[in-house]
């Protein structure tokens, strides 16, 4: 009984986003039985690989997955959104590439210089908006407007106009498949950084003091949490996601293109925590809320696109399908259903003392 | 169903999860009474207050307003208001930078043109009736906390309430602020309001009540006329003890001096906040800071614990140097602090009671190194237990726990640090008579145990009961230390109100 109760507890947040995915893929299994169907086959490397629908999906939303567990962080311990995540993104593809060509070859060596090379320097982009808001207190939207404007343009600077290419079997291993696993590497990258702020999780209190500084940030001073400290922390480790991120997109294309890297992935980033029902003014929060969001968004759009709606109309059916799903979530209908699922517990605990006393 | 009630509510209930907040609940308001609602914290005065107002709905039961043949049927705060029920709370809830003739009649024009100089004419005439001393197009923060508190009245009044609720009004005036809002619940008496008062401040029921309703644990106690319910049956009543227990009430406890050893001593410590001053405190000594609200008291124990930015002064902690410029640094160094605004810089809303309980030991402990979940369930299961926290589970949301409870909670939290040195600043506040009994014996109970405590309270009874030493404060600074046979009402009210003169 007390295992059940935790666990609805748990559930509780998470129930709308399990209900809109069960949805989604019931319609689909109606719409088209064989679209979850995996089947095996030989990409142009000659490797085997899985394919369809289920890994199509969640190879592609693995940029979003990973941006958005950042997201999560910095909306609960400001209270507000980092809008330039793409942009700040095509910066760190651009670091990546500038890079690994400065180095003059493509090895296992050189990627993970470049790669730690790109985190660190998002890292530092991503402190500046920090500082922005934990120490000038700054609203988040505005103190991240500034590198959502000029982002692409510092890209730009880094690489030139060039869309530089990188072709290397070291490359599509990172953004496609490793050669012997069928299954894409990009997946694999989400379960890493999952880990790692699992880990994270587990052996320091970033997550008590986050949810402290985002839910009363005046108390947790007084307990002696640095909220400026946290924030930081917070924007630090949306760096390392964006790093991460940026870095699949360059290798799936294998080329950088600094207009269209991670392009208007911090709205979708924004929604995949909204839809996971965490609060977006910040407090308690759930990763695994924004992760499951992102999921949704991308079957969403691969729902979309396999009943041929056309790129242009996309966008507006997907809009229709999230506010459905942010309405159904939103604290109004949750307390509706809430006192209706109560009145009907309560009738029935009186039905059945009725019951005992007739 | 009397004639003359202009209220009735009968077998009200209400149900929260895990809990009956609202047993079966009568309550009846009579015409032109002051009707005191009376209850320890959690006994379901509030919720019965919301349940009037249309901030929560009823599970069961029936309302009826004199006037309506039918039940009234109550789903928002704005049916509440259309059927004469007004609410003034204890935070003001008017717009602070509008007039005070704008906050009178904002939200109650139903679109039509509004003429402002017409309506300041209407403000300016019952603002005169009812001797408000205010100007109609005076901005409103400009007046004292009372005057705001009266406009709110004056604007219930206006919208032809019958039944006026006053929500802990006195709790931040002085006294002679309190004696003008008396004026004015007598005047509305006189005119057929039927007012609901709730407080905590049982001298005040007895000084304007007629009649008063007992609650606890949600469940109603009985209604009395007030002389046939002397001052300590009411207190029995509202905790269901015997009056055995009350005559404690005056010895709660040995006070103690403390030993020699000095635990804190400050020089010239000054914030930002606070002008520089000299204090120490001695081993499992119980000592306070007493004042007039904005003497500095709240402001000089900040500096203390490190809250406000410190501006300058030495600290000694058990004899040694020491630099406390955050909360982080007092809390190494063994001070625990429990703010004054409890809902402000206390509570964690949203998150568990556990959480909060364990709270400021985790952060002492460091951030690499977090406690087992079975050892936080364990150290909240003890604090719940020692300090008869009333909590569904140590999972509940702190938030809706009552006032007592999450002060309770908050001591907890500091208490779990053992601290050599604890600030209490207005702990009993908002709280009722037993809890405020339980949290004094703690204290005398800690300082036995050689904690050294700072109790801050602005009731003077309370203090004189726990501290064996005052330290008044006027004007930001310290103007006097009393100790022994100077530890009696009069002679801190002479001090604190400058008995030199």
């Amino acid at each position: 009984m007390l295992q059940r109760k935790k666990l609805r507890a748990g559930l509780g947040q998470l129930l709308i986003p399990l209900i809109a995915l069960g949805i989604l893929i019931l319609f689909n299994l109606i719409r088209d039985p064989g679209f979850f169907s995996i089947g095996v086959a030989v990409n142009n490397s000659g490797n085997r690989v899985l394919t369809g629908n289920p890994i199509s999906i969640i190879d592609s939303a693995s940029e979003l997955a990973i941006i958005s567990m950042g997201m999560t962080l910095v909306t609960a311990a400001c209270g507000g959104q980092d809008i330039s995540v793409g942009a700040v993104g095509a910066i760190a593809g651009s670091v990546f590439v500038k890079v690994l060509q400065g180095t003059g070859s493509i090895s296992v060596g050189t990627v993970i210089l470049s790669i730690l090379a790109c985190c660190l320097a998002t890292i530092l982009f991503k402190l500046f908006n920090g500082t922005l808001v934990a120490v000038f207190k700054i609203q988040p939207m505005i103190a991240t407007l500034i590198l959502y404007s000029c982002g692409r343009s510092i890209a730009y600077w880094i690489n030139g106009d060039a869309t530089p290419q990188l072709n290397s079997p070291i490359i599509s291993s990172l953004g496609m498949t490793i050669p012997g696993i069928p299954v894409p590497t990009p997946i694999f990258a989400v379960l890493l950084v999952g880990l790692l702020l699992a880990v994270v999780f587990r052996f320091t209190n970033i997550s008590l003091y986050t949810q402290s500084v985002g839910i009363n940030q005046g108390a947790a001073r007084l307990n002696g949490i640095n909220p400026t400290i946290i924030k930081l922390l917070s924007f630090a480790l949306l760096g390392v996601c964006v790093s991460v991120a940026s870095v699949i997109g360059v290798c799936r294309l294998g080329q950088l293109n600094h207009k269209t890297l991670l392009v208007d992935i911090e709205m979708d980033a924004i929604l995949a925590v909204a839809i996971g029902g965490n609060n977006l003014g910040g407090g308690k929060f759930k990763l695994s809320g924004s992760i499951l969001g992102a999921y949704i968004i991308q079957m969403l759009t691969t729902t979309l696109y396999a009943m041929n709606v056309s790129p242009v109309n996309v966008k507006a059916y997907k809009a229709i399908v999230i506010i459905i799903i942010v309405i159904a979530g939103s604290p109004v209908v949750k307390e509706k259903l809430t006192s209706l699922w109560k009145k009907s517990r309560i009738g029935g605990s009186n039905a059945v003392i009725r019951k005992g006393v007739g | 169903m009397q004639n003359d009630a202009v209220l009735t509510m009968r077998g009200i209930y209400k149900y929260f999860p895990g809990t009956i907040a609202l047993n079966n609940v009568d309550f009846t308001l009579r015409k032109g009474e002051i009707h005191a609602l009376m209850g320890e914290n959690g006994a379901g005065k509030s919720t019965l207050i919301k349940v009037l107002t249309g901030v929560y709905e009823k599970d069961g039961g029936s309302i009826w307003v004199e006037g309506g043949d039918k039940e009234a049927r109550i789903h928002s705060p704005q049916d509440a208001q259309n059927i004469g029920i007004s609410t003034v709370y204890q935070e003001i809830t008017l717009c602070p930078n509008l007039t005070v003739a704008e906050n009178m009649f904002i939200g109650r024009t139903n679109g039509e043109v509004v003429h402002w100089k017409e309506y300041e004419k209407r403000a300016t005439e019952l603002l005169d009736n009812l001797g408000i001393p205010a100007r109609a197009r005076q901005e409103l923060s400009r007046c004292s906390l009372a005057v705001q508190q009266m406009v709110a009245i004056a604007r219930a009044v206006d919208m032809q309430c019958k039944v006026l609720i006053l929500d802990e009004p006195t709790s931040s005036l002085d006294e002679k602020e309190v004696e003008m809002l008396f004026k004015l619940m007598r005047d509305l008496k006189a005119r057929g309001v039927g007012i609901i008062f709730v407080t905590h401040f049982l001298e005040q029921v007895y000084e304007v009540c007629d009649r008063i309703t007992v609650l606890r644990n949600g469940e109603l106690v009985g209604e009395y006329a007030i002389q046939d319910l002397p001052q300590v049956e009411l207190v029995a009543k509202m905790m269901g003890k015997d009056l055995n227990d009350l005559a404690n009430m005056e010895q709660v406890g040995q006070k103690s001096l403390g030993a020699d050893e000095v635990v804190y001593e400050a020089n010239a410590l000054s914030s930002s906040e606070s002008r520089p001053f000299d204090f120490c405190i001695h081993r499992g000594e119980v000592n306070g800071f007493t004042g007039l609200l904005g003497s500095g008291r709240s402001e000089s124990v900040r500096a203390i614990f490190g809250a406000d930015r410190v501006t300058g002064g030495k600290v000694r902690v058990k004899g040694k140097d020491v630099k406390i410029t955050n909360p982080r640094e007092a809390m190494k160094n063994g001070i625990g602090y429990l703010p004054e605004d409890r809902k402000r810089d206390g509570i964690i809303a949203d998150l568990s009671v556990r959480e909060n309980i364990i709270l400021a030991l985790q952060v002492m402990k460091g951030f690499f190194h977090p406690m087992s979940k079975a050892q936080m369930r364990q150290f909240a299961d003890e604090y719940i237990n020692a300090l008869q926290i009333k909590t569904a589970s140590q999972d509940t949301p702190i938030k809706s726990l009552s006032g007592g409870n999450q002060q309770k909670v908050i001591l907890a939290r500091w208490l779990l640090t053992h601290p050599d040195y604890l600030i209490l600043d207005e702990p009993t506040r908002g709280i009722d008579v037993g809890t405020k009994l339980e949290i004094q014996k703690l204290v005398l109970k800690l300082a036995e145990e050689n904690m050294s405590v700072t109790f801050i309270s602005s009731e003077i009874e309370e203090m004189l009961r726990t501290c064996s030493r005052l330290i008044v404060m006027r004007d930001r600074k310290i103007v006097g230390e009393l100790t022994g046979d100077q530890l009696t009402q009069g002679y801190v009210m002479k001090t604190i109100a400058g008995g030199d003169r």
